[in-house]
Protein backbone atom coordinates (compact mmCIF):
# COMPACT_ATOMS: atom_id res chain seq x y z
CA UNK A 1 0.00 0.00 0.00
CA UNK A 2 0.87 3.82 -0.38
CA UNK A 3 1.92 5.54 2.28
CA UNK A 4 1.44 9.26 2.43
CA UNK A 5 4.82 11.58 3.23
CA UNK A 6 2.83 12.39 6.33
CA UNK A 7 2.35 9.08 7.90
CA UNK A 8 -1.24 9.30 8.10
CA UNK A 9 -3.14 6.26 7.38
CA UNK A 10 -2.35 4.68 4.04
CA UNK A 11 -4.34 5.89 0.88
CA UNK A 12 -7.71 4.31 0.40
CA UNK A 13 -8.85 5.90 -2.68
CA UNK A 14 -6.36 7.85 -5.01
CA UNK A 15 -7.63 9.92 -7.69
CA UNK A 16 -5.52 11.28 -10.53
CA UNK A 17 -6.05 14.47 -13.33
CA UNK A 18 -10.24 13.24 -13.00
CA UNK A 19 -12.33 14.78 -15.42
CA UNK A 20 -15.97 14.36 -15.90
CA UNK A 21 -18.22 15.22 -19.22
CA UNK A 22 -21.76 14.90 -20.12
CA UNK A 23 -22.19 14.79 -23.51
CA UNK A 24 -19.76 17.56 -24.85
CA UNK A 25 -20.41 19.75 -21.42
CA UNK A 26 -17.53 19.68 -19.14
CA UNK A 27 -18.76 18.56 -15.08
CA UNK A 28 -15.27 18.58 -13.65
CA UNK A 29 -11.82 18.67 -14.15
CA UNK A 30 -8.67 18.40 -12.55
CA UNK A 31 -9.37 16.33 -9.63
CA UNK A 32 -6.16 14.69 -8.13
CA UNK A 33 -6.52 14.10 -4.74
CA UNK A 34 -6.03 11.14 -1.67
CA UNK A 35 -8.24 9.64 0.43
CA UNK A 36 -6.54 8.19 3.62
CA UNK A 37 -7.79 5.33 5.22
CA UNK A 38 -10.05 5.86 8.21
CA UNK A 39 -10.20 9.90 7.68
CA UNK A 40 -13.62 11.64 6.90
CA UNK A 41 -12.58 13.15 3.71
CA UNK A 42 -15.37 16.55 2.52
CA UNK A 43 -16.15 17.79 -0.43
CA UNK A 44 -17.82 21.57 -0.45
CA UNK A 45 -18.39 23.46 -2.94
CA UNK A 46 -21.32 25.15 -4.36
CA UNK A 47 -24.45 24.06 -6.37
CA UNK A 48 -23.58 22.89 -9.76
CA UNK A 49 -19.74 22.43 -8.75
CA UNK A 50 -19.60 18.65 -9.40
CA UNK A 51 -19.78 17.05 -6.12
CA UNK A 52 -22.23 14.51 -7.39
CA UNK A 53 -20.37 14.00 -10.35
CA UNK A 54 -17.78 12.86 -8.19
CA UNK A 55 -19.47 10.54 -6.59
CA UNK A 56 -21.11 8.82 -9.20
CA UNK A 57 -17.72 8.36 -10.85
CA UNK A 58 -16.57 6.53 -7.49
CA UNK A 59 -18.66 3.75 -8.14
CA UNK A 60 -19.01 3.79 -11.52
CA UNK A 61 -22.55 4.82 -11.96
CA UNK A 62 -21.08 6.51 -14.97
CA UNK A 63 -22.16 3.33 -16.72
CA UNK A 64 -25.73 3.67 -16.51
CA UNK A 65 -25.80 7.25 -17.25
CA UNK A 66 -26.53 7.99 -21.14
CA UNK A 67 -23.86 10.39 -22.36
CA UNK A 68 -21.58 10.57 -19.06
CA UNK A 69 -18.02 10.12 -19.44
CA UNK A 70 -15.29 10.16 -16.94
CA UNK A 71 -11.56 10.45 -17.70
CA UNK A 72 -8.43 10.42 -15.80
CA UNK A 73 -7.53 7.29 -12.93
CA UNK A 74 -9.23 6.44 -9.87
CA UNK A 75 -7.49 3.48 -7.51
CA UNK A 76 -9.24 2.14 -5.06
CA UNK A 77 -7.02 0.04 -2.75
CA UNK A 78 -4.55 0.33 -5.33
CA UNK A 79 -6.92 -0.84 -8.25
CA UNK A 80 -7.83 1.07 -10.70
CA UNK A 81 -11.76 0.94 -10.77
CA UNK A 82 -12.06 0.74 -14.46
CA UNK A 83 -10.20 -2.43 -14.39
CA UNK A 84 -13.08 -4.06 -12.48
CA UNK A 85 -14.89 -6.50 -15.11
CA UNK A 86 -17.51 -7.35 -12.29
CA UNK A 87 -18.57 -3.48 -11.59
CA UNK A 88 -21.36 -4.83 -8.93
CA UNK A 89 -18.36 -6.68 -6.97
CA UNK A 90 -17.40 -3.19 -6.61
CA UNK A 91 -20.19 -1.40 -5.86
CA UNK A 92 -20.49 -3.68 -3.26
CA UNK A 93 -17.67 -2.26 -1.22
CA UNK A 94 -18.83 1.23 -1.26
CA UNK A 95 -21.91 2.58 0.26
CA UNK A 96 -23.86 5.29 -0.60
CA UNK A 97 -25.92 7.88 1.37
CA UNK A 98 -28.17 10.03 -1.41
CA UNK A 99 -29.15 13.43 -0.56
CA UNK A 100 -33.22 12.75 -0.03
CA UNK A 101 -33.54 9.33 1.82
CA UNK A 102 -34.70 7.04 -0.61
CA UNK A 103 -36.68 4.16 0.95
CA UNK A 104 -37.30 0.99 -1.15
CA UNK A 105 -41.02 0.40 -1.43
CA UNK A 106 -39.88 -2.27 1.21
CA UNK A 107 -40.25 -3.10 4.74
CA UNK A 108 -37.92 -1.63 7.03
CA UNK A 109 -36.59 -4.85 7.50
CA UNK A 110 -36.38 -5.77 4.17
CA UNK A 111 -34.93 -2.39 3.27
CA UNK A 112 -31.76 -3.28 5.14
CA UNK A 113 -32.14 -7.06 4.76
CA UNK A 114 -31.82 -6.08 0.75
CA UNK A 115 -28.16 -6.11 0.42
CA UNK A 116 -27.53 -9.30 2.44
CA UNK A 117 -30.22 -11.10 0.52
CA UNK A 118 -28.29 -10.08 -3.00
CA UNK A 119 -25.32 -11.54 -2.08
CA UNK A 120 -27.08 -14.66 -1.16
CA UNK A 121 -28.39 -14.61 2.61
CA UNK A 122 -31.36 -16.97 3.02
CA UNK A 123 -31.14 -18.34 6.47
CA UNK A 124 -33.75 -16.01 8.98
CA UNK A 125 -31.50 -15.94 11.94
CA UNK A 126 -28.66 -14.53 9.90
CA UNK A 127 -30.37 -12.03 8.41
CA UNK A 128 -31.88 -10.93 11.63
CA UNK A 129 -28.30 -10.42 13.17
CA UNK A 130 -27.04 -8.58 9.95
CA UNK A 131 -30.25 -6.13 10.44
CA UNK A 132 -29.91 -5.56 13.98
CA UNK A 133 -26.73 -4.97 13.61
CA UNK A 134 -27.09 -2.21 10.87
CA UNK A 135 -29.96 -0.53 12.06
CA UNK A 136 -28.38 -0.31 15.84
CA UNK A 137 -24.83 1.31 14.03
CA UNK A 138 -26.96 3.46 12.31
CA UNK A 139 -28.77 4.73 16.06
CA UNK A 140 -32.41 3.15 14.36
CA UNK A 141 -33.00 0.53 16.17
CA UNK A 142 -34.50 1.60 19.50
CA UNK A 143 -36.86 3.56 17.20
CA UNK A 144 -38.16 1.03 14.68
CA UNK A 145 -37.53 -2.42 16.44
CA UNK A 146 -40.96 -2.63 16.82
CA UNK A 147 -42.24 -1.66 13.72
CA UNK A 148 -39.43 -3.77 11.54
CA UNK A 149 -42.78 -5.00 8.79
CA UNK A 150 -43.94 -1.86 8.53
CA UNK A 151 -43.24 0.09 5.30
CA UNK A 152 -39.93 2.15 5.25
CA UNK A 153 -41.27 5.09 3.70
CA UNK A 154 -43.65 5.43 6.66
CA UNK A 155 -40.90 6.40 8.93
CA UNK A 156 -40.02 10.18 9.49
CA UNK A 157 -37.72 11.58 6.83
CA UNK A 158 -35.08 11.28 9.50
CA UNK A 159 -35.41 7.88 10.47
CA UNK A 160 -35.62 7.16 6.93
CA UNK A 161 -32.23 9.08 6.16
CA UNK A 162 -30.82 6.59 9.33
CA UNK A 163 -32.71 3.67 7.64
CA UNK A 164 -30.61 4.35 4.47
CA UNK A 165 -27.38 4.60 6.19
CA UNK A 166 -28.55 1.33 7.61
CA UNK A 167 -28.65 0.17 4.71
CA UNK A 168 -25.30 0.98 3.16
CA UNK A 169 -23.55 -0.23 5.95
CA UNK A 170 -25.68 -3.54 5.29
CA UNK A 171 -22.81 -4.71 2.82
CA UNK A 172 -19.81 -3.84 4.88
CA UNK A 173 -18.57 -1.71 2.82
CA UNK A 174 -14.92 0.03 3.37
CA UNK A 175 -15.82 3.14 1.81
CA UNK A 176 -18.94 5.40 2.55
CA UNK A 177 -20.00 7.94 0.50
CA UNK A 178 -22.76 10.43 1.64
CA UNK A 179 -24.21 13.02 -0.85
CA UNK A 180 -25.56 16.32 1.29
CA UNK A 181 -27.23 13.66 3.57
CA UNK A 182 -28.35 16.55 5.74
CA UNK A 183 -30.49 18.21 3.41
CA UNK A 184 -33.72 17.09 4.67
CA UNK A 185 -32.96 16.46 7.78
CA UNK A 186 -33.57 18.76 11.02
CA UNK A 187 -30.56 20.02 13.06
CA UNK A 188 -30.87 17.30 16.10
CA UNK A 189 -31.12 14.33 13.50
CA UNK A 190 -28.12 15.61 11.72
CA UNK A 191 -26.25 15.91 14.77
CA UNK A 192 -26.94 12.36 15.58
CA UNK A 193 -26.07 11.11 12.22
CA UNK A 194 -22.79 13.29 12.76
CA UNK A 195 -21.73 11.14 16.11
CA UNK A 196 -22.03 8.02 13.84
CA UNK A 197 -19.81 8.86 11.39
CA UNK A 198 -17.10 9.74 14.21
CA UNK A 199 -17.78 6.27 15.07
CA UNK A 200 -17.71 4.53 11.95
CA UNK A 201 -14.56 6.56 10.80
CA UNK A 202 -12.47 3.76 13.31
CA UNK A 203 -13.54 0.91 10.84
CA UNK A 204 -14.61 2.91 7.31
CA UNK A 205 -13.76 5.64 5.19
CA UNK A 206 -15.96 8.37 4.61
CA UNK A 207 -16.86 10.90 1.86
CA UNK A 208 -19.00 13.63 2.97
CA UNK A 209 -20.24 15.74 0.36
CA UNK A 210 -21.94 18.95 2.08
CA UNK A 211 -23.29 22.07 1.31
CA UNK A 212 -22.88 23.06 4.80
CA UNK A 213 -18.79 24.40 5.60
CA UNK A 214 -19.55 24.07 9.05
CA UNK A 215 -20.40 20.55 9.03
CA UNK A 216 -17.58 19.95 6.85
CA UNK A 217 -15.64 21.70 10.00
CA UNK A 218 -17.48 19.75 12.23
CA UNK A 219 -16.53 16.39 11.07
CA UNK A 220 -13.98 16.29 8.44
CA UNK A 221 -10.25 15.83 8.76
CA UNK A 222 -9.36 17.04 5.06
CA UNK A 223 -11.20 19.39 3.01
CA UNK A 224 -11.50 19.43 -0.75
CA UNK A 225 -12.89 22.84 -2.28
CA UNK A 226 -14.70 22.02 -5.63
CA UNK A 227 -15.89 25.54 -7.58
CA UNK A 228 -18.10 25.64 -10.81
CA UNK A 229 -16.98 21.93 -12.15
CA UNK A 230 -12.96 23.07 -11.18
CA UNK A 231 -11.05 21.20 -8.54
CA UNK A 232 -9.83 24.50 -6.40
CA UNK A 233 -8.14 22.64 -3.46
CA UNK A 234 -7.21 19.80 -1.04
CA UNK A 235 -5.85 20.51 2.66
CA UNK A 236 -6.26 19.90 6.49
CA UNK A 237 -9.74 21.18 6.84
CA UNK A 238 -8.60 23.65 10.03
CA UNK A 239 -6.01 25.18 7.30
CA UNK A 240 -9.39 25.99 5.02
CA UNK A 241 -10.87 27.48 8.20
CA UNK A 242 -7.78 29.82 9.67
CA UNK A 243 -6.68 31.30 5.71
CA UNK A 244 -3.67 28.47 6.03
CA UNK A 245 -4.39 27.88 2.15
CA UNK A 246 -3.63 29.03 -1.32
CA UNK A 247 -6.37 29.89 -2.82
CA UNK A 248 -8.31 33.48 -1.95
CA UNK A 249 -11.52 31.64 -3.53
CA UNK A 250 -11.49 28.84 -0.86
CA UNK A 251 -11.40 31.30 1.96
CA UNK A 252 -14.34 33.48 0.78
CA UNK A 253 -16.40 30.54 0.64
CA UNK A 254 -16.06 28.90 3.34
CA UNK A 255 -16.41 32.50 5.61
CA UNK A 256 -19.59 32.86 3.40
CA UNK A 257 -18.44 36.40 1.01
CA UNK A 258 -18.90 34.79 -2.22
CA UNK A 259 -20.71 35.76 -5.26
CA UNK B 1 -72.31 46.41 -20.55
CA UNK B 2 -68.23 46.45 -20.70
CA UNK B 3 -66.06 44.98 -24.14
CA UNK B 4 -63.51 42.73 -23.52
CA UNK B 5 -60.36 44.45 -25.10
CA UNK B 6 -58.33 40.76 -25.67
CA UNK B 7 -55.00 42.73 -27.29
CA UNK B 8 -54.99 44.26 -23.64
CA UNK B 9 -56.31 41.90 -21.37
CA UNK B 10 -58.85 44.94 -19.95
CA UNK B 11 -62.74 45.00 -19.78
CA UNK B 12 -63.36 48.68 -21.09
CA UNK B 13 -66.64 50.09 -19.55
CA UNK B 14 -68.61 51.88 -21.83
CA UNK B 15 -69.21 54.80 -19.54
CA UNK B 16 -66.15 55.20 -17.78
CA UNK B 17 -63.31 53.77 -19.06
CA UNK B 18 -60.64 53.61 -16.38
CA UNK B 19 -62.83 52.71 -13.93
CA UNK B 20 -63.28 48.61 -13.54
CA UNK B 21 -61.12 48.27 -16.91
CA UNK B 22 -57.84 48.78 -14.99
CA UNK B 23 -58.32 45.86 -12.36
CA UNK B 24 -59.41 43.68 -14.76
CA UNK B 25 -56.52 41.68 -16.75
CA UNK B 26 -56.01 38.57 -18.50
CA UNK B 27 -56.69 36.18 -15.31
CA UNK B 28 -60.11 37.12 -15.19
CA UNK B 29 -60.43 35.64 -19.20
CA UNK B 30 -58.57 32.80 -17.94
CA UNK B 31 -61.15 32.40 -14.78
CA UNK B 32 -64.51 32.41 -17.51
CA UNK B 33 -63.06 30.12 -19.72
CA UNK B 34 -62.33 27.50 -16.65
CA UNK B 35 -65.60 27.77 -15.94
CA UNK B 36 -66.83 27.35 -18.97
CA UNK B 37 -64.85 24.14 -19.57
CA UNK B 38 -65.40 22.88 -16.26
CA UNK B 39 -68.86 23.24 -16.97
CA UNK B 40 -68.59 21.27 -20.23
CA UNK B 41 -66.62 18.35 -18.54
CA UNK B 42 -69.32 18.30 -16.07
CA UNK B 43 -71.53 17.46 -18.73
CA UNK B 44 -69.67 15.00 -20.57
CA UNK B 45 -68.88 13.28 -17.68
CA UNK B 46 -72.81 13.31 -16.63
CA UNK B 47 -73.73 12.14 -20.49
CA UNK B 48 -71.34 9.39 -19.96
CA UNK B 49 -72.55 7.59 -17.18
CA UNK B 50 -76.32 7.99 -18.25
CA UNK B 51 -75.37 6.76 -21.58
CA UNK B 52 -73.82 3.58 -19.68
CA UNK B 53 -76.33 3.45 -17.05
CA UNK B 54 -78.73 3.57 -20.18
CA UNK B 55 -76.81 0.62 -21.80
CA UNK B 56 -77.09 -1.49 -18.34
CA UNK B 57 -80.87 -0.41 -18.02
CA UNK B 58 -81.84 -1.14 -22.13
CA UNK B 59 -79.95 -4.88 -21.72
CA UNK B 60 -81.33 -5.53 -18.47
CA UNK B 61 -85.20 -4.83 -19.40
CA UNK B 62 -84.37 -7.03 -23.21
CA UNK B 63 -82.93 -9.58 -20.85
CA UNK B 64 -85.35 -9.67 -18.01
CA UNK B 65 -88.28 -11.26 -19.72
CA UNK B 66 -86.82 -14.04 -19.87
CA UNK B 67 -84.55 -14.02 -16.52
CA UNK B 68 -88.19 -14.16 -14.72
CA UNK B 69 -90.14 -16.59 -16.48
CA UNK B 70 -87.82 -19.34 -18.65
CA UNK B 71 -84.88 -18.93 -17.12
CA UNK B 72 -83.47 -21.94 -15.13
CA UNK B 73 -79.98 -21.44 -13.28
CA UNK B 74 -79.37 -24.75 -13.09
CA UNK B 75 -80.07 -25.14 -16.95
CA UNK B 76 -78.54 -21.98 -17.66
CA UNK B 77 -74.85 -22.62 -16.09
CA UNK B 78 -75.03 -26.42 -15.53
CA UNK B 79 -76.20 -27.91 -19.29
CA UNK B 80 -74.04 -27.72 -22.25
CA UNK B 81 -77.10 -28.06 -24.23
CA UNK B 82 -77.69 -24.31 -26.30
CA UNK B 83 -80.43 -24.86 -28.54
CA UNK B 84 -82.79 -22.40 -28.82
CA UNK B 85 -84.24 -23.10 -31.97
CA UNK B 86 -85.18 -27.11 -31.59
CA UNK B 87 -89.08 -27.90 -30.66
CA UNK B 88 -88.80 -27.69 -26.72
CA UNK B 89 -85.60 -24.80 -26.71
CA UNK B 90 -83.02 -25.33 -23.69
CA UNK B 91 -80.95 -22.53 -23.04
CA UNK B 92 -77.44 -24.24 -20.99
CA UNK B 93 -74.49 -21.58 -21.32
CA UNK B 94 -71.89 -23.76 -19.54
CA UNK B 95 -70.58 -24.85 -22.82
CA UNK B 96 -70.19 -20.93 -24.09
CA UNK B 97 -68.89 -20.30 -20.45
CA UNK B 98 -66.32 -22.74 -20.38
CA UNK B 99 -65.55 -22.22 -23.89
CA UNK B 100 -65.08 -18.23 -23.04
CA UNK B 101 -62.75 -19.43 -20.03
CA UNK B 102 -60.97 -21.67 -21.91
CA UNK B 103 -59.74 -19.29 -24.79
CA UNK B 104 -59.45 -16.55 -22.69
CA UNK B 105 -57.09 -18.69 -20.48
CA UNK B 106 -54.73 -19.47 -22.83
CA UNK B 107 -54.84 -16.54 -24.39
CA UNK B 108 -53.51 -14.88 -20.85
CA UNK B 109 -51.04 -17.87 -20.98
CA UNK B 110 -49.67 -16.86 -23.98
CA UNK B 111 -49.85 -12.70 -23.28
CA UNK B 112 -48.71 -12.72 -19.63
CA UNK B 113 -44.96 -13.71 -20.54
CA UNK B 114 -45.45 -11.82 -24.16
CA UNK B 115 -46.37 -8.82 -22.88
CA UNK B 116 -44.60 -8.49 -19.24
CA UNK B 117 -41.25 -9.61 -21.32
CA UNK B 118 -41.58 -7.03 -23.77
CA UNK B 119 -42.53 -4.16 -21.09
CA UNK B 120 -39.28 -4.76 -19.22
CA UNK B 121 -37.61 -5.31 -22.08
CA UNK B 122 -39.00 -1.85 -23.28
CA UNK B 123 -38.75 -0.37 -20.04
CA UNK B 124 -35.58 -1.43 -18.53
CA UNK B 125 -33.41 -2.67 -21.25
CA UNK B 126 -33.86 -1.11 -24.57
CA UNK B 127 -32.73 2.58 -24.82
CA UNK B 128 -32.90 5.77 -26.85
CA UNK B 129 -34.42 4.87 -30.20
CA UNK B 130 -34.62 1.87 -29.75
CA UNK B 131 -37.33 2.13 -26.98
CA UNK B 132 -39.06 5.00 -28.87
CA UNK B 133 -39.52 2.57 -31.95
CA UNK B 134 -40.38 -0.55 -30.21
CA UNK B 135 -43.24 1.84 -28.35
CA UNK B 136 -44.87 2.83 -31.54
CA UNK B 137 -44.76 -0.52 -33.27
CA UNK B 138 -46.19 -1.84 -29.69
CA UNK B 139 -49.19 0.58 -30.14
CA UNK B 140 -49.68 0.01 -34.20
CA UNK B 141 -50.23 -3.59 -32.81
CA UNK B 142 -52.38 -2.75 -30.60
CA UNK B 143 -54.23 -0.34 -33.30
CA UNK B 144 -55.08 -3.98 -35.52
CA UNK B 145 -58.12 -4.53 -35.91
CA UNK B 146 -60.11 -7.73 -34.40
CA UNK B 147 -61.23 -8.91 -37.51
CA UNK B 148 -58.10 -8.71 -39.17
CA UNK B 149 -57.08 -11.08 -36.25
CA UNK B 150 -59.81 -13.32 -36.94
CA UNK B 151 -58.76 -13.26 -40.43
CA UNK B 152 -55.09 -14.50 -39.67
CA UNK B 153 -56.70 -17.09 -37.62
CA UNK B 154 -58.29 -18.24 -40.37
CA UNK B 155 -55.98 -18.80 -42.93
CA UNK B 156 -52.75 -18.86 -41.66
CA UNK B 157 -52.76 -20.56 -38.15
CA UNK B 158 -55.99 -22.55 -39.27
CA UNK B 159 -53.55 -24.54 -42.14
CA UNK B 160 -50.53 -23.95 -39.92
CA UNK B 161 -52.32 -25.96 -37.34
CA UNK B 162 -53.58 -28.57 -39.52
CA UNK B 163 -50.11 -29.14 -40.49
CA UNK B 164 -48.65 -29.33 -37.66
CA UNK B 165 -50.18 -31.24 -35.49
CA UNK B 166 -52.13 -33.53 -37.64
CA UNK B 167 -55.78 -32.36 -36.56
CA UNK B 168 -58.71 -32.09 -38.97
CA UNK B 169 -59.85 -28.84 -37.90
CA UNK B 170 -57.30 -25.73 -37.41
CA UNK B 171 -60.38 -23.45 -35.70
CA UNK B 172 -60.29 -24.69 -31.80
CA UNK B 173 -59.06 -23.02 -28.38
CA UNK B 174 -55.55 -23.19 -29.87
CA UNK B 175 -56.14 -20.75 -32.58
CA UNK B 176 -58.32 -18.62 -31.13
CA UNK B 177 -56.57 -18.59 -27.59
CA UNK B 178 -53.30 -17.93 -29.83
CA UNK B 179 -55.04 -14.82 -31.47
CA UNK B 180 -56.00 -13.51 -28.56
CA UNK B 181 -53.40 -13.54 -26.54
CA UNK B 182 -51.27 -11.88 -29.06
CA UNK B 183 -54.29 -9.47 -29.66
CA UNK B 184 -54.20 -8.59 -25.92
CA UNK B 185 -50.69 -8.27 -25.50
CA UNK B 186 -50.03 -5.16 -27.00
CA UNK B 187 -52.17 -3.02 -24.78
CA UNK B 188 -51.22 -5.33 -21.59
CA UNK B 189 -47.58 -4.37 -22.30
CA UNK B 190 -47.94 -0.38 -22.84
CA UNK B 191 -49.89 -0.49 -19.49
CA UNK B 192 -47.54 -2.74 -17.78
CA UNK B 193 -44.99 -0.42 -19.12
CA UNK B 194 -46.19 2.70 -18.11
CA UNK B 195 -46.54 1.69 -14.41
CA UNK B 196 -42.81 0.15 -14.97
CA UNK B 197 -41.74 3.35 -15.82
CA UNK B 198 -43.65 4.82 -12.72
CA UNK B 199 -41.14 3.55 -10.83
CA UNK B 200 -38.47 6.56 -9.61
CA UNK B 201 -35.20 6.41 -10.84
CA UNK B 202 -33.56 7.19 -7.28
CA UNK B 203 -35.36 2.91 -6.77
CA UNK B 204 -32.90 1.90 -9.21
CA UNK B 205 -29.92 4.11 -8.52
CA UNK B 206 -30.13 3.27 -4.76
CA UNK B 207 -30.56 -0.27 -5.68
CA UNK B 208 -27.30 -0.33 -7.85
CA UNK B 209 -25.72 1.45 -5.64
CA UNK B 210 -26.03 -1.81 -3.34
CA UNK B 211 -24.22 -3.30 -5.96
CA UNK B 212 -27.32 -5.41 -7.48
CA UNK B 213 -27.46 -6.38 -11.05
CA UNK B 214 -29.60 -5.23 -13.68
CA UNK B 215 -31.67 -8.28 -13.33
CA UNK B 216 -31.92 -8.23 -9.68
CA UNK B 217 -32.72 -4.54 -9.35
CA UNK B 218 -35.42 -5.50 -12.05
CA UNK B 219 -36.71 -8.30 -9.87
CA UNK B 220 -36.08 -7.49 -6.16
CA UNK B 221 -37.53 -3.62 -6.75
CA UNK B 222 -38.63 -2.67 -10.11
CA UNK B 223 -41.70 -5.11 -10.51
CA UNK B 224 -42.49 -5.07 -6.46
CA UNK B 225 -42.76 -1.65 -6.70
CA UNK B 226 -44.92 -1.57 -9.96
CA UNK B 227 -46.53 -4.74 -8.66
CA UNK B 228 -50.32 -3.39 -8.90
CA UNK B 229 -49.71 -1.58 -12.46
CA UNK B 230 -48.67 -5.46 -13.78
CA UNK B 231 -51.67 -7.49 -12.02
CA UNK B 232 -53.92 -4.18 -13.57
CA UNK B 233 -52.43 -4.79 -16.92
CA UNK B 234 -52.89 -8.60 -16.82
CA UNK B 235 -56.79 -8.28 -15.35
CA UNK B 236 -57.24 -5.68 -18.42
CA UNK B 237 -56.33 -8.24 -20.90
CA UNK B 238 -58.60 -11.12 -18.87
CA UNK B 239 -61.36 -8.00 -19.23
CA UNK B 240 -60.10 -7.92 -23.45
CA UNK B 241 -60.39 -11.41 -23.80
CA UNK B 242 -63.78 -11.99 -22.37
CA UNK B 243 -65.23 -9.15 -24.58
CA UNK B 244 -63.47 -9.74 -27.35
CA UNK B 245 -66.00 -11.05 -30.48
CA UNK B 246 -64.91 -11.07 -33.76
CA UNK B 247 -61.34 -12.73 -33.71
CA UNK B 248 -62.78 -15.81 -31.67
CA UNK B 249 -66.16 -15.86 -33.94
CA UNK B 250 -63.88 -16.48 -36.22
CA UNK B 251 -60.94 -18.65 -35.14
CA UNK B 252 -62.56 -20.88 -32.34
CA UNK B 253 -64.32 -22.85 -34.78
CA UNK B 254 -67.53 -21.84 -33.29
CA UNK B 255 -68.97 -25.12 -32.40
CA UNK B 256 -70.86 -25.78 -29.18
CA UNK B 257 -68.29 -28.36 -27.28
CA UNK B 258 -67.28 -28.76 -23.36
CA UNK B 259 -63.84 -29.23 -24.59
CA UNK B 260 -61.30 -31.72 -23.20
CA UNK B 261 -58.34 -30.65 -25.38
CA UNK B 262 -56.63 -27.00 -27.16
CA UNK B 263 -57.71 -29.02 -30.33
CA UNK B 264 -61.20 -29.13 -29.99
CA UNK B 265 -63.72 -26.24 -31.18
CA UNK B 266 -65.64 -24.11 -28.99
CA UNK B 267 -68.15 -21.25 -28.93
CA UNK B 268 -67.56 -18.23 -26.88
CA UNK B 269 -70.38 -16.27 -25.16
CA UNK B 270 -69.74 -13.25 -27.30
CA UNK B 271 -69.75 -15.26 -30.44
CA UNK B 272 -72.67 -16.59 -29.81
CA UNK B 273 -74.66 -13.38 -29.27
CA UNK B 274 -73.09 -12.10 -32.29
CA UNK B 275 -74.04 -14.54 -34.68
CA UNK B 276 -77.46 -15.44 -33.25
CA UNK B 277 -79.35 -11.67 -32.30
CA UNK B 278 -79.69 -10.83 -35.94
CA UNK B 279 -81.90 -14.11 -36.91
CA UNK B 280 -84.17 -13.73 -33.68
CA UNK B 281 -87.69 -11.93 -33.58
CA UNK B 282 -87.34 -8.62 -31.21
CA UNK B 283 -88.83 -9.76 -27.75
CA UNK B 284 -88.57 -13.45 -28.39
CA UNK B 285 -87.80 -16.05 -26.08
CA UNK B 286 -84.59 -16.35 -27.68
CA UNK B 287 -84.00 -12.66 -28.57
CA UNK B 288 -84.07 -12.56 -24.65
CA UNK B 289 -81.74 -15.10 -23.79
CA UNK B 290 -79.14 -13.98 -25.62
CA UNK B 291 -79.52 -10.66 -23.86
CA UNK B 292 -79.29 -13.04 -20.48
CA UNK B 293 -75.87 -13.54 -21.75
CA UNK B 294 -75.16 -10.09 -22.86
CA UNK B 295 -75.60 -9.65 -18.76
CA UNK B 296 -73.64 -12.04 -17.53
CA UNK B 297 -70.48 -11.01 -19.46
CA UNK B 298 -71.40 -7.08 -18.52
CA UNK B 299 -71.43 -8.60 -14.98
CA UNK B 300 -68.32 -10.41 -15.36
CA UNK B 301 -66.23 -8.15 -17.30
CA UNK B 302 -67.45 -5.49 -14.67
CA UNK B 303 -66.02 -7.14 -11.71
CA UNK B 304 -62.80 -7.50 -13.75
CA UNK B 305 -62.06 -4.06 -14.67
CA UNK B 306 -63.34 -2.91 -10.88
CA UNK B 307 -61.08 -4.93 -9.65
CA UNK B 308 -58.48 -3.69 -11.87
CA UNK B 309 -58.87 -0.61 -11.36
CA UNK B 310 -59.26 -0.95 -7.48
CA UNK B 311 -55.76 -2.26 -7.95
CA UNK B 312 -54.27 0.42 -9.73
CA UNK B 313 -56.15 2.60 -7.30
CA UNK B 314 -54.26 0.78 -4.59
CA UNK B 315 -50.82 1.86 -5.87
CA UNK B 316 -51.81 5.54 -5.79
CA UNK B 317 -52.81 5.23 -1.72
CA UNK B 318 -48.54 4.69 -1.53
N1 LIG C 1 -27.23 13.05 -15.74
C1 LIG C 1 -26.73 14.24 -16.15
N2 LIG C 1 -26.82 14.58 -17.44
C2 LIG C 1 -26.32 15.78 -17.87
N3 LIG C 1 -25.72 16.67 -17.08
C3 LIG C 1 -25.60 16.38 -15.77
C4 LIG C 1 -26.11 15.15 -15.24
N4 LIG C 1 -25.86 15.14 -13.91
C5 LIG C 1 -25.22 16.29 -13.63
N5 LIG C 1 -25.06 17.05 -14.74
C6 LIG C 1 -24.40 18.36 -14.83
O1 LIG C 1 -23.13 18.29 -14.21
C7 LIG C 1 -22.86 19.48 -13.49
C8 LIG C 1 -22.48 19.15 -12.06
O2 LIG C 1 -23.60 18.58 -11.41
P1 LIG C 1 -23.51 17.89 -10.00
O3 LIG C 1 -24.80 17.25 -9.72
O4 LIG C 1 -22.30 17.02 -9.96
O5 LIG C 1 -23.29 19.15 -9.05
P2 LIG C 1 -23.31 19.20 -7.46
O6 LIG C 1 -22.04 19.83 -7.05
O7 LIG C 1 -23.62 17.89 -6.90
O8 LIG C 1 -24.49 20.22 -7.19
P3 LIG C 1 -25.53 20.26 -5.95
O9 LIG C 1 -24.79 20.87 -4.81
O10 LIG C 1 -26.62 21.17 -6.45
O11 LIG C 1 -25.98 18.88 -5.71
C9 LIG C 1 -24.12 20.33 -13.61
O12 LIG C 1 -23.89 21.32 -14.57
C10 LIG C 1 -25.19 19.39 -14.08
O13 LIG C 1 -26.10 20.05 -14.91
MG1 LIG D 1 -25.23 17.11 -5.73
Amino acid sequence: MVRPENGAGPVKLAVKDLAIHYGPKSALAGVSLDVREHEIFGIIGPANSGKTSFLRALNRMDLHTTGMRVEGSIHLDGRDVRKWRNVYALRRQIGVVFPLPVGLPLSVYDNVALSPRLRGIKNKADLDVVVERCLTRAALWDEVKDRLDSLGSLLSGGQQQRLTIARALSQDPKLLLLDEFSIAVDPVTTMRIEDILRTLKDEITIILVTNLVQQARRLADRTAFFLSGEFVEVGETEDLFTGAVRDPRTRAYVEGRFG
Amino acid sequence: MGVWNFRSGTLAMSGSPQDLGAQLDRRDLAWFVDKAVQALVFLGGVSAIVFILGIFVFITKEGFGFIAGRFDIVEFFGSTRWRPTSEQPTYGALALIVGTASVTGLAMLVAVPFSLGAAIYIGEFAQGRTREVLKILVELLAAIPSVVWGFIGLSIMNPLIIRLFDVPVGLNVLNSGFILGLMAAPIMTTIAEDSLKAVPDTYREAAEALGATRWQVIRRVVIPAARNGLVAAVLLGVGRGFGETMAVLMASGHSINLPTSVFDSVRALTATIAAELGETAVGSEHYRALFTLGIFLFVVTFIINLTADLVIRGIRKK
